[in-house]
């Protein structure tokens, strides 16, 4: 194996340049290596004004997405050697706008992760003393779509969200079906309204690539395919008895 | 984005290509898969097409049989078949994401909701097709 | 409060479509596009055919082999037109060209299922 890898680094500073382009970085190809020990090296060595998200450096915090190749990656669990001899490509996450380098504008994200209202939602509050009990069936009905730590690679995946402002992506959605299906929850109506309009939930064309990038198999293309099926039945339901049915 | 100042300055919104769909496999896989709706849509053409002939006479049948015959419908429908043949593979495979189905406490796998439908599958075209046949 | 949308009931008739046109389309291509043009099945004669037709049973058949699928094409070639050439900003002009050529669609099935003599 080669001891040197070239990366093509998306530069963009909105001071000076009218549009984002790529400079080229020598770096060490060690075997253990990921993408982000390059970007770090290149900051630490080569150009310090390269700007970049990142934090736990283990694929916990989700701050580290970025494309590499053109595939939306968490830049912390992407092995260099694996693209060896190289060049490889590291640009901005697709879809957000471009803010400077390889740091992307989330706030279109955050806006639409809060209209799912990502949090326990009770019609009927307990006294502080009672506890909400839950058997590891009741757990298991939710688990998987709460593993999503907010990294937004499905966003960069998702054609329907890079084309259509209005769509809430997969995340929001998946993540709104988490509470729906939590048994300590009693929202789902109030998310239902928000999400089942026109383009909430309605202009996912399940490509599906959402859940292939995802780092934490959280599956977001199921969740909204249930949350359709979910919001279909609402909607029966609605039409056959109106008003009463609360 | 809105107004551009001094300490934030204006982001860079890449437009998106038309020919995005064209940048990875899973999307043009994604698009092929989109696009066999316009051969099922043809496909019931053709079936209104034979209604139609069937109740004008055999003289109208018969030509209509004739047509099928010409090089360029046979192309036609064998690329209709492929496609029709995509779009129902893909839609049992992707259908049991929607449906969460728990029996015994565990929730069924994709594969043992998919099953089925490709037994159902199986029986039912040999259902039509001995229909068709016996006459 | 949103007004709840109408898209449940375009994405169900898109659904039963999409079941419909896979289960059932595949094999009368395979017969009726390839088998009987080439000879490698005998075609059923038009006597049998239009006794198969003529039964009520046979029209429902038809009808939903007809109606459905035209359905599941309007409603995937619409999202299609939307992301594929991005002309969304056409909507009303794409949604009426979809759904209403299904609509059209079905009226010709159910007329010349009712014609049948």
């Amino acid at each position: 194996m080669a001891n040197r890898i070239t990366l093509e680094v998306t530069r963009y500073n909105p001071a000076h340049d009218e549009k984002p382009r790529p400079d080229t970085y020598e770096v060490p190809l060690r075997k253990e290596w990921v993408v982000l020990d390059a970007l770090n090296y290149i900051k630490d060595h080569l150009d310090g004004s390269l700007s970049f998200r990142w934090s736990c450096r283990m694929g916990v915090c989700g701050s580290c997405g970025m494309m590499v190749n053109g595939v939306p990656k968490l830049t912390c669990a992407t092995f260099l050697s694996d693209y060896a001899p190289g060049p490889v490509r590291v640009e901005p996450m697709s879809h957000f706008p471009v803010l400077r380098d390889l740091v992307v504008d989330t706030s279109d994200f955050l806006v639409k992760l809060a209209k799912s209202k990502p949090w326990i939602i009770r019609k009927v509050e307990k006294p502080l003393d009672e506890e909400y009990f839950q058997t590891p069936e009741q757990m298991d009905a939710y688990k998987q779509f709460s593993m999503c730590i907010n990294c937004m690679l499905c966003y960069a995946a998702c054609p329907v969200y890079g084309l259509d402002p209005l769509f809430s992506g997969p995340a929001a959605i998946a993540l709104a079906q988490r509470y729906n299906l939590d048994s300590r929850d009693q929202g789902a109506s109030d998310r239902l309204d928000i999400l089942s309009h026109h383009e909430g939930i309605w202009g996912c064309t399940f490509v599906g690539e959402c859940t292939q990038v995802c780092p934490k198999n959280v599956d977001p293309a199921a969740a909204i395919q249930q949350y359709k099926l979910t919001a279909t039945m609402e909607w029966l339901k609605a039409l056959v008895l109106p008003r009463g049915a609360e | 984005m809105n107004n551009p100042t001094e300490y934030l300055p204006r982001s860079y919104h890449t437009r998106v290509s038309t020919y995005w769909w064209l940048a990875r496999w899973a999307y043009v896989k994604f698009i092929l898969r989109e696009a066999s709706s316009v051969f099922v849509a043809w496909i019931v053409v053709v079936t209104l097409l034979q209604i139609r002939a069937l109740t004008r006479g055999p003289a109208d049948y018969a030509e209509l049989q004739n047509s099928l015959r010409s090089p360029l419908l046979l192309t036609l429908n064998a690329v209709s078949l492929a496609f029709v043949i995509f779009h129902a593979v893909t839609w049992f495979n992707l259908a049991p994401k929607a449906m969460v189905i728990r029996l015994r406490g565990k929730r069924l796998s994709s594969l043992a909701i998919a099953a089925p439908n490709y037994v159902a599958w199986v029986v039912i075209s040999a259902a039509i097709a001995w229909i068709l046949l016996r006459g | 409060m949103h007004k709840r949308s109408n898209e449940p009931f375009l994405w169900m008739l898109f659904s039963a479509g999409g079941v419909v046109s896979a289960m059932l389309m595949p094999i009368h291509v395979l017969l009726f596009g390839l088998a009987f043009p080439l000879g490698w099945l005998d075609a059923p004669s038009y006597e049998h055919l239009l006794a198969l037709v003529r039964h009520p049973l046979t029209r429902v058949y038809l009808f939903i082999l007809c109606s459905l699928p035209l359905f599941h094409w309007a409603h995937r070639f619409r999202f299609t037109l939307y992301d594929g050439l991005q002309i969304k900003h056409l909507n009303e002009l794409i949604n009426t060209f979809c759904y209403g050529g299904a609509t059209l669609g079905t009226a010709v099935a159910a007329y010349l299922l009712w014609r049948i003599p």
